[in-house]
């Protein structure tokens, strides 16, 4: 293959696809979070951990936007792997759509996350935060890092892809509010007895908002590196209408707004304004 | 500076016709009149991206090839940097889009020097949507604009109902929203368009107030000033409470009022709100618009312009008309 060949081929990949997706395999695997798989090898090939894409989630011009999602994984032979949960009316449509159904997205988009090569790192997820986490956690274990995986939930029930966690090889750590695996409490709480006695070189979170804000405190306490995935209302997922903004902070304390959807979904955790 | 009615005209009405449609052509199709004219800006076919919806061109550089439009119009710029509103700034409501971004922008000396080299390259007109706080800030904007190679014309936004200062205040009091508009166009030579809320008890009184102060174009409507609230946490949607309202939901609304101000004023008109289809863009030309702005349509799918475009190609050869100018104003009641 030729230089100018090789060139050509790096920049048609690093360009944002919308297309039609085929759904390989949709199923529900909680109270109200689904899988599903569809088939899009040219995004698949492309896409890094912390990328999201944009749903359309309807037929008609009712829900008119679409919902960002992030990849939850890579499947085999091109396959984009998301898990959701049905909020509204958007992710409602989504559930419906079966194996064979045609899905119109938009992607890969978004900044991703850092990712280091033969390091110590944390991956803390809570909840639904769990979804761009295994993502870079297989990503992460390929590159050759030692990864402890703290996974809080509401309670077992509610602690989705264990077996996948398991299996791919991470040292998985467990925490629900009720108790019923793992320790009793929120994730960070457990995070923070294994900070006291193991040196991270990089930790990656993802979940509810307070829970994002006491990792980005102790991240800070602990002087590691850390990024954050955020989430926020989102309209055209390409950086133009700015409607998706964040808080930030820069080095000398100033505040501004930087869109999630091009200057995210991943932050310095360091950078969030958590009080904005 | 470069006029657009120096550009190659496209006009090839008179061509031979009879040629199939092709969805993926470069060029428009022949024996079929796109173009049209407004304020003297030759733009090779109606169709606009709305300002605030399509950033500064280059984010959409994947989808939309930006020498296929009309023209190009940019995000409102105002003089100095705007941080916008806080999140969150959207919600989505049945069939629409509730927005209070809040007019956030780099400011008039980033834009002229990072965005506009960029927007320069391309040959469809270039429009500058402006907003200032006062009076002042309008007539500094449009000075300073036209003195920046590149600027083909003007826009002059009266009516974010998302900011606390200028913004939708210039476009409800008719007397200030004549002022607005002799101000700029006592600061620039290059055409002016003026775009009115449909937040007024009548537009055509805003609209005639603006064209007598010399207004050479109109766009309408900008949003409708709306809010949502979300019952479990008892708190608005939006952090600024309330927000402006566009997508398919409004477009009856925006219809009936581009129809009553194409009905008043003789200046021309881009008509926009809810546009999504090439059907829809067809109903603002029959009811009197002279060019359409697309916006909310981009957010949900990034080459609604490209396909609306095609799509008026190909209404047009379905119809067996020749030029799309027949069909401005050409309702039938």
């Amino acid at each position: 293959m030729s230089n100018k060949i090789k060139i050509f081929v790096q920049r048609v990949k690093v360009l944002i696809q919308n297309l039609e997706a085929e759904v390989l395999a949709s199923c529900r695997v909680g109270a109200d979070v689904y899988l599903l798989r569809l088939q899009a090898p040219t995004i698949a090939e492309i896409a890094r951990p912390g990328q999201f894409v944009h749903v359309r989630c309807s037929e008609t011009l009712d829900p008119l936007l679409r919902r960002p999602l992030s990849i939850h994984d890579i499947g085999d032979g091109g396959g984009l792997v998301f898990l959701y949960q049905v909020r509204g009316r958007g992710t409602a449509w989504l559930a419906r759509q079966q194996a064979g159904s045609r899905i119109d997205i938009l992607g890969p988009l978004g900044r991703g996350f850092t990712l280091t090569t033969n390091k110590r790192i944390a991956l803390v997820a809570g909840g639904l935060g769990i979804v761009p986490l295994l993502f870079i956690a297989r990503q992460a274990l390929e590159n050759g890092n030692q990864v402890d995986f703290f996974y809080g939930a509401r309670d077992r029930e509610r602690l989705y892809q264990r077996e996948t966690l398991q299996a791919m090889g991470v040292n998985l750590l467990l925490a629900t509010d009720d108790g019923s695996a793992g320790f009793r409490g929120p994730v960070t709480k457990l995070w923070e007895q294994y900070l006291k006695e193991r040196r991270y070189e990089r930790a990656y979170a993802c979940g509810p908002r307070e829970e994002l804000a006491e990792f980005a405190h102790l991240a800070a306490r602990y002087d590691i590196p850390a990024e954050v995935s955020l989430e926020e209302r989102m309209a055209c997922g390409l950086g133009a209408c700015r409607g998706c903004v964040t808080t930030l902070r820069d080095t000398t304390g100033n505040r501004y707004y930087e869109n999630v959807c091009t200057g995210g979904p991943v932050f310095d955790a360091a950078a969030v304004e958590w009080e904005g | 500076m470069e006029q657009a009615g120096n550009r190659p005209a496209v006009n090839l009405k008179g061509q031979a016709g009879g040629v199939p449609f092709n969805p993926h052509h470069q060029e428009t199709a022949p024996g079929v009149n796109l173009a049209v004219e407004i304020a003297g800006l030759r733009l090779a076919n109606p169709v606009l991206p709305a300002s605030g919806t399509f950033g500064f061109g280059a984010e959409y550089a994947p989808f939309v090839e930006l020498n296929r439009l009309g023209a190009i119009v940019v995000k409102t710029i105002t003089l100095h940097p705007t941080p916008g509103n806080p999140p969150p700034r959207l919600t989505e409501t049945y069939s629409g889009l509730l927005n209070s971004i809040g007019l956030q922008n780099p400011g008039l000396e980033v834009f002229i020097r990072e965005k506009l080299p960029y927007l320069r390259q391309f040959t469809p007109p270039l429009i500058v949507n402006i907003a200032g706080r006062t009076i002042g800030e309008y007539a500094e904007l449009a000075a300073r604009l036209s003195e920046a190679a590149g600027v083909d014309a003007l826009e002059v936004n009266i009516s974010c109902p998302n900011v606390r200062e200028g913004g939708i205040v210039f476009g409800t009091v008719p007397a200030m929203a004549a002022r607005v508009t002799a101000a700029v166009k006592g600061n620039t030579p290059l055409p002016v368009i003026v775009k009115l809320t449909p937040n007024v008890t009548d537009i055509t009184v805003v609209a005639r107030a603006v064209v007598e102060a010399g207004a050479d174009a109109l766009s309408l409507i900008n949003t409708l000033q709306g809010m949502a609230i979300d019952i479990d946490t008892r708190r608005p949607a939006l952090a600024s409470v309330v927000g402006g309202l566009s997508g398919p939901a409004v477009k009856p609304v925006a219809l009936y009022n581009v129809w009553r101000v194409a009905r008043t004023v003789k200046v021309p008109l881009i008509g926009m709100g809810g546009i999504m289809t090439a059907r829809d863009a067809i109903e603002f030309l029959l009811a009197g618009a002279t060019a359409v702005a697309v916006g909310t349509a981009s957010l949900v799918n990034p080459g609604a312009l490209m396909a609306i475009i095609a799509g008026l190609e190909d209404y047009l050869l379905d119809q067996g008309l020749a030029d799309i100018r027949d069909l401005i104003g050409a309702l039938e009641i």
